[in-house]
C-alpha cells in the first residue's frame, strides 16, 4: 500500500529520479532503525 | 455538510468542526491532555468536537489533515542530499521516526479514527491539505473580508515558508511562495536559541525582551544573513545557520559574526547583548513583513490582509503594519500558529475542495466567534466538579452578583482568577480562562510574574479594555479581540523617564512606573491590547465595565490561566489546581465564588516545579 502510495507520490511530483534515492536513504534509515531500535529523537525544528 | 480538522504529529495538535462553513468547535489537544505543545493524535480535542455538536464520527462527512506528509518527506530527503555527507547526524534522527511513524500517517490516522468508527474508510473521506494552504485558509475564510490579500509566515511547512494568496468569495489561490529553507520563522527561532530560549515556544520571550534593547545587529543581519530584496523576498545564507543538517539552529560562524556563543539556558544571564539581538531580529522580521505587504498591495491593489501562521502571532510587528499605515485592514486568525491548521483544513475542505460558497457577516464580525470555540461547563457540572475537588465556594445568586464579587476582588489589588463559558482557541487567555489582575497597581507585574506565573519578571502583561474606551487609553481605534495587536500607550497617561530612570539598561528599566497603568506599560511604552466587546463576550465585558464604574479604569491585566511550563486550564478542576499551587487570591468558575483564605490549607500543592519550563 505504502509502495504504491509513493509510487504515485513521485509520478505526480514528476519526482521520479527520487526513487533510487530513497531506496538507498530507505535501505540506510531501515539498518539504522535496527540498530537503534527507538523512535525518540530530539525536537529539532526542521527534522520532522 | 460537516468536516473535521486534524492538525497532529508536529506541535499543537487540535480539531475543528465545521458543519456548512460555520465554526462549531475547537481545541488543543494540550488543554485536554496538559502536555504543553502536545503533538499526540487529538483524541481529546475530536471527542469535545463531536459532543459539543452532538454527534458521531460517522456524522461527519470529510476529515482534513492539515498537511501533507509525504511532501515533507520529500523536502528531508532533497535536502540531506543537497547537503551530504554534511547531514548524516540529523539523518540519523530523523530517518527512524519517518521509518517507524512518520510515512505511515494514512494508516495511523485511519486507526485512530476507527477507535471512533471501526467502519472509518480513509479512501472516501479522509483528505490531506497543503501547510501553508491550510494556515491561509484560516486567516481568510473567517475574516470579515469579501476579498483580501492572505499572507502566511511560518517556521516550515511542507517546502512553503511564506505563502502570498488572495482570496475572494470563496477562492483562494496562492500567488507567491518562498520556500525552506529560506524561512523567516527559522531566522526568529534561530536567534530565540543563540538567545538561550527553546526554539518553537521561548520566540515570544524574544519579542518581549526586544524592548529592552537596541537594534544595533539589524543592518549586520541584513547585510550578512540575508539576501533581501525590495519586494520582502529574501534568501538566508546557510553558511550562518546549521538547521538543514545539524541538531542546532545556529553553528560557529553565526557566533563568531555576533561575537558570543550560544547563551547556555541555566548558568548565562541575559544581559545588554542579548536583548539587542532580540530588538534586531525584532526590528529585521517588521522590515522583511512590511516590505512583503507593501510589495502585495502594490501588486494586487487591495488593502485588507489576513495574516496567519507563527510569525503572525508577532503582535508587535502586526501593530505596525497598521500604525505605519502599510494596509488599512488586518485580520489576524487567533489561532495563528498549527493548532489553527486544524481549522483552516476544514474550512479549506469546505468553501474550496467542496466549492461551498462563503458568507460574509455585513456588520464586518468575523466568524470565529470571539474564538470561544472550547469546552465550557454548565454550573452544576461546575459545582459537582468543584465539591469533588474539595473547594470551598459561594455560589453566588446571578450574574450581577458574580460580577460583583469579580470586579470587587479586583479592585481591591487581588490576583482573580476567572474561568467562565469557553475556552479560547489559540495560544491567548481572552477572558474565559484568564487571570486578571489591576493595572494601576505599581507592584502587580512583578507579583502576578513570581508569585503566580513564575516567570521571568522582564515579561509584560497585556491589558483587556473595553472597546468603546480603547482611545482613552491607547493610541488605536481599531478592534483587536485576540490581543494580536501592540500599540503605544496615550501619552497623556504616561510617565516621562528622568534622565537618570532613562540611562537605566536592560530589566533594570523594567522597574521604573511609566504609566498610570504600569502594570500593562511595556518599556517601550507599548502595550499588546485585547479590546473587549460586548457582542462576542458580555460576561468579561460586564465585569470591566463594573470594575471601571469602581475605580473609572476600563482596563484590566489579562493574562493566562496557567504557571509557566502549563498548557492554559480547561475544566473547574484545572482552574482550581491551579489557584492552590500559586498565590492567587480569588478563583470564579461559574457561579462559584472561592477565596484563598477559605480553602482546606491541605490541599495546597507544590505547583511550580510540577511542569517543565519553557
Amino acid at each position: 500500500m505504502i509502495l504504491k502510495e509513493i509510487w504515485k507520490f513521485l509520478r505526480v511530483r514528476k519526482k521520479l529520479w527520487l526513487l533510487p534515492i530513497i531506496l538507498v536513504m530507505v535501505m540506510l534509515g531501515g539498518l539504522l532503525v535496527l540498530v537503534q531500535g527507538s523512535a525518540v529523537a530530539p525536537f529539532i525544528y526542521t527534522l520532522f | 455538510m460537516r468536516i473535521l480538522g486534524v492538525s497532529a504529529f508536529y506541535h499543537d495538535s487540535a480539531a475543528a468542526l465545521v458543519d456548512r462553513g460555520e465554526i462549531v468547535a475547537a481545541a488543543q489537544e494540550e488543554r485536554f491532555s496538559r502536555k504543553k505543545h502536545d503533538s499526540a493524535f487529538p483524541e481529546h480535542a475530536i471527542e469535545f468536537c463531536l459532543d459539543h455538536a452532538g454527534i458521531a464520527l460517522k456524522d461527519v462527512d470529510y476529515v482534513v489533515f492539515y498537511d501533507k506528509p509525504f511532501l515533507k518527506f520529500e523536502r528531508l530527503l532533497e535536502t540531506y542530499l543537497a547537503f551530504t555527507p554534511k547531514g548524516f547526524n540529523s539523518f540519523r534522527m530523523a530517518m527512524p521516526i519517518w521509518l517507524k511513524e512518520k510515512l505511515f500517517q494514512k494508516t495511523l490516522l485511519t486507526k485512530e479514527f476507527q477507535k471512533f468508527e471501526p467502519e472509518f474508510n480513509w479512501e472516501n473521506r479522509l483528505l490531506f491539505s497543503e501547510h501553508h494552504l491550510s494556515h491561509a485558509a484560516s486567516a481568510f475564510y473567517p475574516s470579515p473580508f469579501e476579498e483580501a490579500l492572505v499572507l502566511t509566515m511560518d517556521g516550515v511547512g511542507e517546502w512553503t515558508t511564506t505563502s502570498a494568496a488572495v482570496g475572494k468569495g470563496h477562492d483562494l489561490r496562492v500567488h507567491r511562495e518562498i520556500f525552506f529553507p529560506h524561512s523567516l520563522g527559522l531566522l526568529y527561532s534561530a536567534v530565540t536559541y543563540y538567545i538561550g530560549f527553546k526554539v518553537n515556544s521561548g520566540e515570544y520571550k524574544v519579542m518581549g525582551l526586544a524592548p529592552y534593547g537596541n537594534p544595533v545587529y539589524k543592518d549586520l543581519m541584513i547585510e550578512k544573513l540575508m539576501d533581501l530584496k525590495p519586494d520582502g523576498s529574501f534568501r538566508l545564507d546557510m553558511q550562518y545557520f546549521n538547521y538543514c543538517t545539524g541538531l542546532t539552529m545556529t553553528n560557529e560562524r553565526f557566533s563568531k559574526l555576533f561575537g558570543r556563543p550560544v547563551r547556555g539556558r541555566e548558568d548565562d544571564l541575559l544581559d545588554q547583548f542579548h536583548m539587542d539581538m532580540a530588538a534586531s531580529v525584532q526590528a529585521v522580521t517588521e522590515e522583511i513583513v512590511s516590505r512583503l505587504v507593501k510589495g502585495l498591495i502594490r501588486q494586487t491593489g487591495l488593502q485588507n490582509l489576513c495574516l496567519a501562521g507563527g510569525v503572525a502571532l508577532n503582535c508587535v510587528a502586526n501593530g505596525k503594519l497598521l500604525r505605519e499605515g502599510v494596509v488599512e485592514n488586518l485580520w489576524v486568525q487567533p489561532a495563528a500558529g498549527d493548532a489553527g491548521g486544524a481549522l483552516g483544513a476544514a474550512l479549506l475542505a469546505y468553501h474550496y475542495y467542496k466549492q461551498q460558497p462563503r458568507q460574509v457577516n455585513s456588520n464586518r464580525l468575523d466568524g470565529m466567534k470571539g474564538s470561544y470555540l472550547g469546552p465550557e461547563y454548565a454550573q452544576d457540572e461546575v459545582e459537582r466538579r468543584l465539591k469533588a475537588c474539595g473547594a470551598v465556594f459561594e455560589v453566588c445568586e446571578d450574574e450581577d452578583a458574580l460580577v460583583e464579587a469579580g470586579s470587587s476582588a479586583l479592585a481591591n489589588e487581588q490576583v482573580v482568577g476567572w474561568c467562565q463559558g469557553g475556552m479560547e482557541f489559540g495560544p491567548r487567555a481572552l477572558g474565559n480562562r484568564s487571570i486578571l489582575g489591576d493595572p494601576r497597581s505599581e507592584s502587580m507585574q512583578k507579583v502576578m510574574n513570581l508569585k503566580i506565573k513564575y516567570r521571568e519578571s522582564f515579561r509584560p502583561f497585556a491589558p483587556s479594555v473595553l472597546r468603546e474606551d480603547v482611545t482613552r487609553y491607547f493610541a488605536m481605534d481599531v478592534d483587536s479581540p485576540y490581543m494580536l495587536l501592540v500599540d503605544t500607550v496615550r501619552p497623556e497617561i504616561c510617565r516621562e523617564m528622568t534622565g537618570e530612570e532613562a540611562a537605566l539598561f536592560g530589566i533594570d528599566k523594567l522597574n521604573v512606573n511609566r504609566s498610570e497603568l504600569p502594570a500593562i506599560t511595556h518599556v517601550d511604552y507599548t502595550a499588546r491590547v485585547q479590546t473587549v466587546h460586548q457582542e462576542t463576550n458580555p460576561l468579561y465585558h460586564k465585569l470591566i465595565k463594573r470594575f471601571k464604574d469602581k475605580t473609572d479604569c476600563s482596563v484590566v491585566i489579562n493574562t493566562s490561566f496557567n504557571v509557566r511550563g502549563e498548557p492554559p486550564v480547561c475544566s473547574p478542576e484545572d482552574a482550581f489546581k491551579c489557584f492552590m499551587g500559586t498565590e492567587m487570591d480569588a478563583l470564579f468558575v461559574g457561579r462559584c465564588a472561592m477565596y484563598k483564605d477559605a480553602q482546606d490549607p491541605a490541599l495546597k500543592i507544590d505547583y511550580k516545579s510540577a511542569f517543565e519550563l519553557d
